[in-house]
């Protein structure tokens, strides 16, 4: 372990180019040893290939890596590994049929043979589990963990190999704030066991709770680099984007008005004869925003794979505009869009839009066969660009050329054209997953306005989001799901993270018994 | 009775030869797919080893010297794979079958241009095809009843690549499952990722399952043409490759189950042939045709319906591109 206080790892002059894009600048950056330091910016301001040139997987084009004040040649994770460097990515690296323990081996395996390597691993990582408080049954595949258990395998696996430089890619997203408290103490106890630590993050709370210094990045350059304790989230949200931002949305008291759409008992059982969605009833009202917040997985997007009628539901009902829809009377996308009901689905680059096709064709999408688009059998091209345009100029989407292939545009500036085919056309309901996911601030706060300005205009909006701030700062009632089902509805008034938190584990009623023993 | 019990003998017997090749391929494809590579091209690869092992042993005169012959062709067709699938990232698919429609085409053109004997090789004899191994005691206890049979006609009398197919079985599984290499076959097979993430060269691991590949699938083709056969014929291995290839799901990527699954096939077959000319009860005698389309019938309703969901490695066919 090197000396705290002394540098760790030193980055000079480090260059990237991907063909025109230069993705990283001149990149300098000093982490001194024993120390949490963050790294922030938007999506493609150049941290993860920042990370990735450290961890071997590109090589810089130009620059130098000093490891404990020593020039260091990494030409491959294997060398990162030698040299100390550790990485939990963002997307966990792990065979989900394997159990913890092999995972932990693999490529750390000891000899040719399993059965020596199997016993030193376990008897290292009931130590290491003791010293960092990582518990994880070493028995237990992967595959059936939860996801705040994988990480600690992801750990437990980087620790093995005896990193004490630890890189953490986006750490929190898939974790409860719960978890990630848990977390933030694991990695506190690293800390002070003298692994160094660097966090990659967009969250700038997460900057303020844990970190020690603060390096802040912009279009694939180092902007600035401050002690996290003489700096503030406005200042470091300033210098992400190079301008000012407003962090709070600016809203007004909703006013609800009738009912627009009504599930009854939904259920969801998917293939394997596990049930997606356990009776999820709830209204939507007229202009107000409800948001449904979860951790991944819970069955957030059966449910809005339902409403949107993409899947039919197995029991349960669902009413839109009089028209019920449950298992035996089906329903499909392009009828629920007769029923004014839009969709801006969770995974933009699979659902909402076509990666190769031009932006004018993607703004057509489900409404190609609007006679303003299509005549009896040619499209109407002239018009469908005309319109792309207009579209283009009131959501400030960037190039504003139609003819662009759709995944030439950054995500936010997708997610923009996604937005305006699905709120142009007036919907009085909206169905939004993840609006704001890969999207850079200043898009976000664009996100933001008009989804709060549909709601004024009487639209009924349906937000799912793994960002609980976001569901925070938007939603005027609120849903949290739980394995399936809705486990709690809180006033989107008196929210608080923390209470939503443990409903998203399914834990606030334990924890309100647990408190009346203790009082 | 005991002729009864004679015949049953007689078609385990057969069952076991016939088995042979299955049970190689059927390895050689659990272990390319347990690396996340799919190959379709395990009836070219035999075809091609039984080829090059019949002019080996025919030119040489030596069943060993076919072997490695048949070998090296193998292997040298699974590299072709390699480097069409693993460094160009070809479709997997499209690769194997080009593999096999090569083969087809090869061995039977130089067959001919070599030996003008219509795409056969001169027929082996001797010290050029591998001989049956006598246990020792065999013949002296051929005519006890029942143990006597079981052990003169069923366990011993094989030539050593049978004794050599049943030995890879546990082979292959110590190989997956207890070693250091099974562990990243195996994880490389899931999420090729994950092992570039721990420092291990997925491309290497992909050509490695390649090669023990070839290899199988060579000694299965050396097996067809100087083991089971006498030489080799025009398209001998008819489809076995793909018998191995449902039998490699059918057992569902483990080995011990593949050895069944090939084992029933195998079975299917030696039925077939006994039933030739038989007079059934009720069906009468059976057109041979029909007898002879059985296994393959019997593979598509078994892999239709009885086997259940087969999950096959994750990243199986699925070239590995690096993306960060």
């Amino acid at each position: 372990m090197t000396t705290p206080g002394a540098p760790a790892l030193e980055l000079r002059g480090i260059n990237k180019h991907f063909g025109p894009v230069h993705a990283n600048r001149d990149v300098n950056l000093s982490v001194r040893g024993g120390t949490i330091h963050g790294i922030v910016g938007e999506n493609g301001a150049g941290k993860s290939t920042l990370m990735s040139i450290l961890y071997g997987f590109y090589q810089a084009d130009s620059g130098q890596i000093e490891i404990a004040g020593t020039p260091t040649a990494i030409d491959g994770p294997e060398d990162a590994l030698a040299a100390g460097i550790g990485m939990v990515h963002q997307h966990f690296m792990l065979v989900d049929n394997f159990s913890v323990l092999e995972n932990i081996l693999l490529g750390a395996e000891g000899g040719a043979l399993l059965a020596g390597g199997l016993a030193a691993a376990r008897a290292e990582v009931t130590r290491l589990e003791a010293e960092y408080g990582l518990e994880v049954d070493p028995d237990a595949v992967v595959g059936e963990l939860a996801v705040g258990l994988r990480q600690r395998v992801e750990l437990l696996k980087a620790l093995y190999r005896g990193a004490n430089i630890l890189i953490l890619d986006e750490p929190t997203g898939v974790l409860t704030p719960q978890e990630a408290d848990r977390l933030f103490e694991i990695l506190r106890a690293m800390r002070a066991q003298g692994v160094t630590v660097i966090l990659i993050t967009h969250k700038l709370q997460e900057i303020m709770a844990i970190t020690d210094n603060v390096s802040v990045m912009r279009a694939g350059e180092m902007v600035a680099h401050r002690e996290t304790a003489q700096t503030t989230r406005e200042e470091l949200a300033e210098l992400m984007v190079g301008r000012q931002v407003l962090l709070r949305v600016e809203k007004t008291a909703a006013q609800p008005g009738d009912v627009v759409l009504a599930a009854d008992g939904l259920t969801r059982i998917d293939d394997a004869g596990v049930m997606r969605l356990d009776h999820v009833s709830f209204q939507l009202r007229a202009g107000e925003i409800v948001g449904v917040a979860g951790v991944t997985g819970n069955g957030q997007s059966e449910l809005l794979a339902v409403l949107s009628g993409i899947q039919a539901p197995d029991d349960g009902r669902l009413t839109v505009h009089g028209r019920v829809v449950d298992a035996d009377h089906p329903c499909d996308p392009a009828e629920m869009r007769q029923l004014n009901l839009a969709h801006v689905p969770e995974d933009r680059q699979r659902m909402g839009l076509i990666s190769p096709f031009a932006a004018w064709e993607t703004t057509i999408l489900g409404y190609h066969h609007d006679p303003a688009y299509t005549g009896t059998v040619l499209l109407k091209t002239d018009a469908i660009i005309a319109d792309t345009d207009g579209k283009m100029s009131r959501f400030d989407v960037r190039p504003p050329n139609p003819q662009l292939a759709s995944d030439s545009f950054s995500g936010g500036n997708q997610q923009k054209l996604v937005l305006a085919r699905e709120i142009e056309r007036q919907p009085e309901i909206l169905l939004v997953g993840q609006p704001t996911r890969g999207v850079d601030i200043g898009a976000i706060e664009f996100i933001h306005r008009q989804l709060i300005q549909m709601r004024d205009g009487g639209c009924g909006v349906l937000l799912v989001s793994v960002e609980l701030e976001e569901i925070l700062s938007l939603s005027d009632r609120i849903l949290v799901m739980f394995e399936g089902r809705i486990v709690g509805e809180v006033d989107g008034a008196d929210a608080d993270a923390r209470t939503i938190g443990l409903m998203m584990a399914n834990a606030h009623e334990t924890a309100a018994e647990t408190k009346a023993g203790v009082v | 009775m005991a002729e009864d019990f004679l015949l049953m003998i007689l078609t385990l017997d057969a069952t076991i030869r016939v088995s042979v090749p299955l049970i190689l391929c059927a390895l050689a494809g659990l272990v390319v797919e347990r690396s996340g590579v799919i190959d379709i091209g395990l009836e070219g690869k035999m075809l091609a080893g039984a080829f090059a092992a019949a002019t080996a042993a025919a030119l040489s005169g030596s069943a060993w010297v076919g072997l490695l012959g048949g070998i090296g062709v193998s292997v040298m067709l699974a590299m072709l794979h390699g480097f069409a699938t693993i460094t160009h990232r070809g479709n997997q698919i499209v690769s194997g079958v080009a593999i096999n429609i090569l083969a087809s085409g090869l061995t039977v053109l130089l067959g001919i241009s070599w030996f003008q004997m219509g795409g056969q090789t001169p027929p082996l004899t001797g010290a050029a095809r591998f001989s049956s191994l006598s246990f020792p005691g065999a013949d002296a206890v051929a005519d006890v009843p029942l143990l006597g049979h079981l052990y003169s006609e069923l366990l011993s009398g094989h030539n050593v690549l049978v004794y050599l197919a049943f030995l890879t079985v546990p082979a292959v599984w110590w190989l997956v499952y207890r070693t250091r290499f099974g562990l990243r076959l195996r994880a490389t097979g899931e999420n090729p990722a994950a092992v570039d993430t721990a420092g291990i060269s997925v491309v290497r691991m992909r050509y490695l399952a390649l090669i023990i590949c070839g290899i199988l699938c060579g000694i299965a083709g050396a097996y067809l043409s100087t083991g089971h056969g006498a030489g080799f014929l025009r398209e001998m291995t008819a489809g076995k490759g793909f018998i191995a290839l449902a039998a490699m799901i059918f057992g569902k990527w483990r080995p011990v189950p593949v050895l069944f699954a090939c084992l029933l096939f195998g079975f299917l077959d030696a039925i077939a042939i006994r039933l030739q000319g038989v007079e059934l009860p009720v069906i009468g005698e059976m057109s041979v045709q029909f007898i002879q389309a059985l296994p393959y019938i019997l593979t598509v309703v078994l892999l239709a319906g009885f086997i259940g969901r087969a999950i096959a490695p994750k990243a199986s066919g699925i070239p590995y591109v690096k993306e960060h």
